[in-house]
């Protein structure tokens, strides 16, 4: 099925900010099924066209684990955590759990959140200019700002935001911290919610988590308190690294050119789909998603036979030449823009409409009040994360 | 103008919505989509082409 026995590591190092691995455009060319080896050791197959890899990610029968499923490192990372140990995986139970979380993400609500979340990146933007010239946009700004937002969605108070950020960052960076470390953030953190979930079902508030305490789903089931605390966790481990990388990373491109910048000062109309563009063009975007193929697949590379783990490069396929148009260029106006950066299908990301507000605000924002922004370092030597779940920038020096 | 909508498909990422909003809404239960006019005036073909193009769950269907 491929050129060869060849077995490519995988993840592939990254390169710097703008670049994509040489590795994407050959293995789309050459070799759109290839073997890889895991950090684990295991063997998967990993994917890299566009169209693969959306056929895959989105053909409902294929779910993110199984018993025998590779495995992506020893202690296994979030998604093999607590939090799909208690939650419906697939099927309809995953439908009615992921449709009560989708009510709170509407076009309209959007809408509403929009003024307050334009208000919390105006205050994340006095303190970094307070604090002066040069700052580190990812710290100042894309790390706070999408842990104040689940923080609001969950009815948390401000006075535990830092420890939710601290939760967090622990739970989900499986190289920085000891193993001893994230098993005490997450016993905390699954005490606090444990209480938080009591107190709100004492005081309801106008916040998901007390819609999900009060609410049933469409077969009229309650979510248990174990369901909840995994929904609390899903939400802050899939919502807030993601969108703080990609804060910094959506920066880091629309400066590295600074005539992209001047181009969205002269036309800010341009954010919606700069914004869109920067999710497809991200050059580090991490892992990528796996499927555990539970029946044969055909893919345009080769039949997948069942059993197989599937990682699913989504960064690669959003380069793919054979869907995108001039796809080497970033294009601030490209439209429409069908990316694959939040998945596709059944299992898509669910905060999708509200991590894009949140891009298109911290952009707005920022050309608004610091139109002189730029890098502080050359672009090549902004240095990526090395870690298993999510890629990012390990920060993003700017002066303005 | 025929819109087509698959509710089953739908993710409710509200790209619709945002494309078209005279011609698509979403559930309050569930944020899924509903289609507000199954056949809108031709000055919304180029806004309801649009929502299909960007719907992340190919749940949209214009027939001319
Ligand atoms: C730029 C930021 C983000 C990116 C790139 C991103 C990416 C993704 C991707 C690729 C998936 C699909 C997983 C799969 O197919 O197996 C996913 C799922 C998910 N995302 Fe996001 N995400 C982002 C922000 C958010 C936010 C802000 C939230 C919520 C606060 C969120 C909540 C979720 C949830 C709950 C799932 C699981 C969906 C399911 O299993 O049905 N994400 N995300
Ligand atoms: S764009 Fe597609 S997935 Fe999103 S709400 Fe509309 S129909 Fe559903």
């Amino acid at each position: 099925m491929t050129d060869g026995d060849e077995i490519v590591d995988y993840p592939i190092p990254p390169v710097n900010a703008i670049q994509p691995p040489a590795e994407w455009e050959r293995l789309r060319q050459r070799c759109p099924v290839a073997h890889v080896r895991l950090p684990s050791g295991d063997q998967a197959t990993l994917l890299t066209r566009y169209d693969d890899v959306k056929q895959v990610l989105a053909d409902p029968r294929f779910t993110r684990t199984a018993d025998d499923a590779a495995r992506v490192s020893e202690s296994g990372g979030v998604f093999n955590s607590e939090m799909a140990s208690s939650l419906p995986q697939s099927g309809a139970a995953h439908q009615r759990w992921r449709r009560r979380i989708t009510k709170w993400f509407t076009a309209k609500r959007m809408i509403a959140l929009r003024p307050g979340i334009e208000a919390m990146a105006d205050r994340l933007v006095d303190e970094m200019i307070k604090q002066g010239s040069p700052a580190d946009l990812k710290a100042s700004l894309g790390f706070p700002l999408p842990v104040w937002v689940i923080c609001d969605l969950l009815g948390v108070p401000e006075s535990d935001r830092d420890r939710f950020a601290y939760w967090s960052d622990t739970l989900l960076n499986l190289t920085r911290y000891e193993q001893a470390e994230i098993d005490s953030a997450q016993a905390e953190f699954v005490a606090y919610m444990a209480g938080h979930i009591a107190a709100r079902r004492e005081a309801p508030g106008a916040d998901l988590l007390s819609e999900l305490i009060t609410g049933t789903d469409a077969a009229g089931e309650r979510m248990t308190d174990r369901m909840l605390v995994s929904t609390g966790m899903g939400l802050l481990v899939a919502g807030h690294e993601t969108t703080a990388n990609m804060i910094g990373k959506m920066l880091a491109m629309l400066l590295a050119d600074r005539g992209h910048w001047e181009a969205l000062l002269a036309d800010p109309a341009l954010v919606r789909t700069a914004v869109e563009e920067t999710l497809r063009y991200d050059a580090n975007p991490g892992f990528g998603m796996i499927r555990y193929l539970s029946e044969e697949v055909e893919v345009s590379g080769g039949v997948l036979p069942a059993g197989t783990t599937a990682v699913c490069s989504m960064g690669s396929a959003n380069r793919d030449e054979a869907a995108f148009e001039d796809a080497a260029e970033l294009d601030l106006s490209r439209s429409p823009n069908v990316h694959l950066s939040f998945g596709a299908g059944p299992h898509s990301c669910i905060g999708q409409p509200l991590a894009r507000l949140e891009l298109q605000v911290t952009l707005e924002v920022l050309l608004r009040r610091l139109p002189t922004l730029e890098l502080a370092v050359a672009a090549a030597d902004l240095r990526p994360v090395e870690g298993l779940a999510v890629g990012g920038l390990r920060e993003v020096p700017v002066k303005w | 103008m025929k819109i087509i909508v698959d509710q089953d498909k739908c993710v409710a990422s509200g790209q619709c919505v945002t494309a078209a909003v005279d011609v698509f809404d979403q559930r309050d239960e569930d944020g899924i989509v509903v289609l507000l006019n199954d056949n809108p005036p031709e000055d919304l073909a180029a806004d309801v082409h649009q929502a299909a193009a960007v719907c992340p769950a190919l749940a949209i269907v214009v027939e001319d």
